[in-house]
């Protein structure tokens, strides 16, 4: 999923301080399952700034909306009726549904409210990290699945740098090193030998290195 | 400021907190009537909205009364609960409300006494406090 985390609250003031009626949006998607921005966390949200911006004197009308979906046009679609009354949008999705939103609907200011981070897997209930960097040439097969890319701080390809101590990266006591990782699984694979393999430079146009990328399937593409 | 009589909201647990208001009424124990208790089936069901959502309306002050440490009817709610707390608080800091106005406590379903203990002890807090941030905003 892609990961978010919620921008301080007093940065969300300064935002929405000029506006009195805002629309404050949530997805159902990745940032309701890291508790960054579906309908709990836009409840709160709308709560918290309602209270501080009280504090400050001023009073805010805050609508709140959460869509299925904010990186799909068709949902994004069933906002046109609530955003005629909101004077600017506050978004609580990550970079790709702020956007969306700000391409459909071009005359409203639209925000962020929070910072989305990476593509990620939970570590267990409240914790996620980094596993994909969409590097678009995934090479998990070579690694046992395993990604180097996302999980070693240089990106090494060929096996760990000699910073790498009791399976620790040097970076910090509780990032793994990851080619520590990868040869272990590769052992209890019995694939010891897929570690002498050796990947040559990587071509990192595939990775973003080549402009914004875009994938269109003909068959389904109109 | 001198009339003032806080409005407390205490999320009490079904299994402990609300039993022992039980008992302190069985005992004839006095607390003060600012505290309105809200019957949660764990301490652990209270979330972070129904806290926010207690200032939001009024509340000088929240308690959250759980299950002692070990003891709780649904394994670890209580724990779960004092996470709740501890991450609403700087969630309240952020919104300018004093962190102090949210507790956490915990007793047993035999403690009427501790009840009525901590209701007295938590309306004089927030008495002494004053009204919150929010209200007085409110008032204005």
């Amino acid at each position: 999923m892609i990961t978010a985390e919620r921008k301080p609250l007093e940065e969300l003031i300064e935002y929405v301080k000029p506006f009195k009626r805002i629309l404050l949006l949530g997805c159902n998607e990745c940032v309701t399952v890291c508790a960054a921005g579906g309908r709990k966390e836009v409840g709160l949200l709308a709560s918290g700034l309602q209270m501080a911006l009280l504090k400050s004197g001023s009073n805010i009308e805050i609508k709140q909306h959460t869509l299925e979906r904010q990186c799909d046009p068709e949902y994004v679609e069933e906002l046109v009726p609530m955003v005629d009354g909101a004077e600017a949008i506050l978004s609580m999705a990550c970079g790709c549904g702020v956007q969306e939103i700000a391409t459909r609907f071009k005359n409203k200011p639209v925000f962020p409210a929070v910072n989305t981070k990476f593509m990620g897997a939970s570590e267990r209930q409240g914790v996620w990290a980094e596993r994909c960097q969409g590097c678009g040439d995934c090479v998990l097969g070579i690694t046992g699945g395993i990604c180097p890319i996302a999980r070693c701080a240089k990106q090494l390809m060929n096996g760990p740098c000699g910073g790498s101590t009791t399976g620790k990266c040097e970076i910090s006591e509780d990032v793994d090193c990851v080619w520590q990782l990868i040869w272990d699984r590769l052992k209890s694979l019995g694939q010891e030998d897929r570690y002498l393999d050796i990947m040559p430079a990587k071509d990192w146009r595939s990775g973003g290195a080549g402009g914004p990328r875009k994938i269109i399937r003909e068959d389904l593409a109109e | 400021m001198e009339n003032f009589e806080p409005v407390i909201v205490a999320f009490c647990c079904h299994y402990c907190a609300y039993t022992a208001a039980d008992m302190a009424g069985s005992q004839r124990l006095p607390y003060p009537a600012n505290v309105k208790i809200i019957r949660v089936p764990c301490s652990g069901k209270v979330d972070a909205l129904h806290i926010i959502k207690a200032f939001e309306n009024g509340a000088d002050g929240v308690y959250v009364a759980g299950c002692l440490e070990g003891d709780c009817h649904f394994k670890n709610g209580n724990e779960k609960a004092a996470r709740r707390i501890a991450y609403v608080s700087n969630y309240l800091e952020e919104i300018g409300i004093e962190k102090e106005r949210l507790t956490m406590v915990t007793m047993s379903a035999g403690m009427g006494y501790r009840f009525a203990q901590t209701a007295t002890e938590i309306t004089a807090k927030i008495r002494k406090m004053g009204p919150s941030p929010i209200k007085t905003a409110m008032a204005q």
